[in-house]
C-alpha cells in the first residue's frame, strides 16, 4: 500500500446518511481490477472490431477510440472472460484469457495496473 | 370537522392512511391486515387520495416497491401482518439501513407452524433488531393517533416505523374513534422534503452501494446513533400532538404505578384487560399498578427501569415466546435494563396468549396474587410461567 492509500478514511460521523453516495460516476474510482485471476489479452491484428466484447463486458472495461477497440482497462476488468467467450474470431479468438500467474508482456494494451 | 366514528382497528388505520394521503402505497393482502389496504385501495379507486397504488405479487415485493418509492423521494407506506411480514424480512433491514422514512401499519399475528391467524407478537418481536422504530397500540384510537405521529417521527429521524395493533382483538373490533379533519392531519404532518431523492436527475446519487470491510461498520454505527436519537423526537412530536389534538402519549403509560408495590408490564391490547384487573384489586385496597410499553424500539430502558424501581415485585407479560432464548423478548429487555440501571425489584416472566388464546381479567388477577407472594417471600419460584395453556 502506498502512503497515498493510507490516508485516514472517514469516521462514522462524517459519512452521508444511509450510505448514500452523493455524486455520480463513482464506480470509476473503485478499482476492481485486483480481483482478477486471469486477464484478457487482446490481439489487435486478429480483431475485426465487431465490438461484441464491448457490448457484453459487464464492467465497461473494453476501451474504445473512434469506434474501434483500443485496449482493455485492467483497473476495472474483473477477468470474467465474457469478452473472450463472445469474440467471434476463429480459429483463434482475438481476446484470450491468460492466468495472471503467467502474465505476458501484453504490449498494445492499456495496462494501468502496476505489476506487482 | 372532528368526528366520532364507530370503526374497527383496521378501519382506523386505513382512515389515517387516507388522511396522510401518501404518494405511494404498495401492498399485498394478508389476514388480519387485509382490510387496511383493501379499504385504502377503495379510497384510491374513488379518487379520495392522490396515491399511486401498486398491487404487488408478494410482501417481499411490497416492501421492495415501498423502498424504491421512498428512495425516489415520495412518502411511501405499506401494511402487513405475520407471514407477510416475515416475507418482508430481508427488505426490512434494507429499508432501515438506507434510512428511508417508511410508515407501516402492522397487525400482530402469530407465525406458522401450526397455521394460525390470531394475535400474538411473534411477528414484529422477531424483527425487533431490524432497525425499525416500533410502536405497539392498545386500541384503535391509539393506532389512529400513533399512525399520524409516525409520519412525523419517521421523516424527522429518517428511519422506518411500524405501528401495530393486535390481530382481530383490535383489528376487527369496533370501537369509537375520534378522527380529525383532513386538513388538520395534513397541517400536522406537513410536506415531506427528502434531502436526496433518487429521481432528482440533476443531482445523481447512488443508494445501496456495496460496502465492504472498509466502511460497513461505520455505516452501521451511524445507523445505531440514528436510533439512539429517536426517543426525544417521539416525545417532542407527542407533545405537539397533544397541543393540537388533546391526547397525551409517552414512551409508555403508567397506570396506578406511582404508589404501587407490585405491577405488571404488558404490551398491546392486554393492557386494557390488565387495567380492569388493577381497578378491581385497587377497590380491595391492593397497591397494584401497570406499565404499558408503547415504544418498544428504541427501548426506553432507563425510563422504564426508573418507573419500576420502587416495586417489590414485577411481572412481565410476553405475548410471544423467546423459544430459544433464556426468557421472552419483553422480559429479556426489561431485566437487562433493570440490571444495568442497578434496580432490582423481583421480576418474573409470564408467557400468554400465543396464537390468540384469550386472556381474562381473572388470569391477570392471579398474576397479581403470585406477585403478592413474591413480594412477601422475596423468592421467585418459577422464572417463566404460562397463562392459559393446558398441561
Ligand atoms: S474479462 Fe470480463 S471484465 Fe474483463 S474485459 Fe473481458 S468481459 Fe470485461
Ligand atoms: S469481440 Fe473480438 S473481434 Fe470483436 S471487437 Fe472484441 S476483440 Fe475484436
Amino acid at each position: 500500500m502506498s502512503d497515498k492509500d493510507k490516508k485516514r478514511q472517514e469516521g462514522w460521523k462524517q459519512l452521508p446518511t444511509g450510505g448514500t453516495i452523493l455524486e455520480g460516476g463513482t464506480a470509476k474510482k473503485y478499482k476492481t481490477g485486483d480481483w482478477r485471476n486471469s486477464r484478457p489479452v487482446w490481439n489487435k491484428d486478429k480483431c475485426i472490431n465487431c465490438l461484441r466484447c464491448w457490448v457484453y463486458c459487464p464492467d465497461s472495461a473494453i476501451i474504445l477510440k473512434e469506434g474501434k477497440v483500443a485496449g482493455i482497462d485492467l483497473e476495472h476488468c474483473k477477468g470474467c472472460g465474457i469478452c473472450s467467450e463472445e469474440c467471434p474470431v476463429k480459429p483463434e479468438k482475438a481476446i484470450k484469457m491468460v492466468p495472471e500467474k503467467q502474465k505476458t508482456e501484453d504490449r498494445g494494451q492499456k495496462t494501468e495496473k502496476s505489476d506487482s | 370537522m372532528r368526528q366520532k366514528l364507530a370503526i374497527t382497528g383496521n378501519e382506523a388505520m386505513a382512515y389515517a392512511m387516507k388522511q396522510i394521503n401518501p404518494d405511494v402505497v404498495a401492498a399485498y393482502p394478508i389476514t388480519p391486515a387485509t382490510e387496511i389496504v383493501q379499504i385504502f385501495s377503495q379510497y384510491v379507486a374513488d379518487g379520495e387520495v392522490d396515491t399511486e397504488f401498486v398491487a404487488v405479487e408478494s410482501e417481499h415485493s411490497a416492501m421492495s416497491a415501498t423502498i424504491g418509492a421512498s428512495a425516489a423521494g415520495s412518502r411511501a407506506m405499506t401494511a402487513t401482518s405475520s407471514q407477510g411480514f416475515a416475507l418482508m424480512w430481508e427488505m426490512l433491514y434494507i429499508a432501515s439501513a438506507l434510512r428511508l422514512p417508511i410508515v407501516m401499519p402492522e397487525v400482530n399475528r402469530s407465525l406458522s407452524a401450526p397455521i394460525n391467524i390470531h394475535a400474538d407478537h411473534s411477528d414484529t418481536m422477531g424483527a425487533r433488531d431490524s432497525g425499525w422504530i416500533q410502536i405497539y397500540c392498545e386500541n384503535s384510537q391509539e393506532a389512529y393517533d400513533s399512525l399520524i405521529q409516525a409520519v412525523r417521527i419517521a421523516e424527522k429521524c429518517l428511519l422506518p416505523i411500524m405501528v401495530t395493533i393486535d390481530g382481530f382483538i383490535i383489528s376487527h373490533a369496533m370501537e369509537v374513534v375520534e378522527t380529525f379533519d383532513n386538513k388538520e392531519v395534513q397541517d400536522f404532518i406537513g410536506k415531506y422534503k427528502p434531502a436526496h431523492p433518487l429521481l432528482d436527475v440533476k443531482n445523481p446519487i447512488t443508494i445501496g452501494a456495496i460496502d465492504f470491510t472498509d466502511y460497513y461498520f461505520e455505516h452501521k454505527r451511524s445507523q445505531i446513533e440514528a436510533m439512539n436519537n429517536v426517543m426525544p423526537v417521539i416525545l417532542k412530536i407527542a407533545g405537539e400532538f397533544q397541543k393540537t389534538f388533546g391526547r397525551n402519549y409517552g414512551l409508555f403509560e403508567k397506570y396506578m404505578l406511582d404508589d404501587a408495590e407490585t405491577a405488571i408490564v404488558v404490551i398491546g391490547s392486554t393492557a386494557g384487560t390488565a387495567k380492569a384487573a388493577v381497578n378491581n384489586l385497587r377497590k380491595q385496597g391492593k397497591k397494584v399498578g401497570l406499565l404499558k410499553v408503547r415504544v418498544f424500539r428504541p427501548f426506553p430502558a432507563k425510563e422504564i427501569s426508573e418507573a419500576l424501581s420502587k416495586l417489590k415485585a414485577v411481572a412481565i407479560l410476553d405475548r410471544s415466546a423467546g423459544i430459544n432464548a433464556y426468557t421472552a423478548p419483553l422480559f429479556t429487555e426489561i431485566s437487562s435494563a433493570l440490571y444495568t440501571q442497578g434496580k432490582n425489584p423481583k421480576a418474573v416472566n409470564y408467557i400468554y396468549g400465543l396464537g390468540g388464546r384469550d386472556i381474562f381479567v381473572k388470569d391477570i388477577e392471579n398474576v397479581y396474587k403470585d406477585l403478592e407472594k413474591i413480594a412477601i417471600t422475596g423468592k421467585v419460584e418459577n422464572l417463566i410461567n404460562y397463562i392459559g395453556v393446558r398441561e
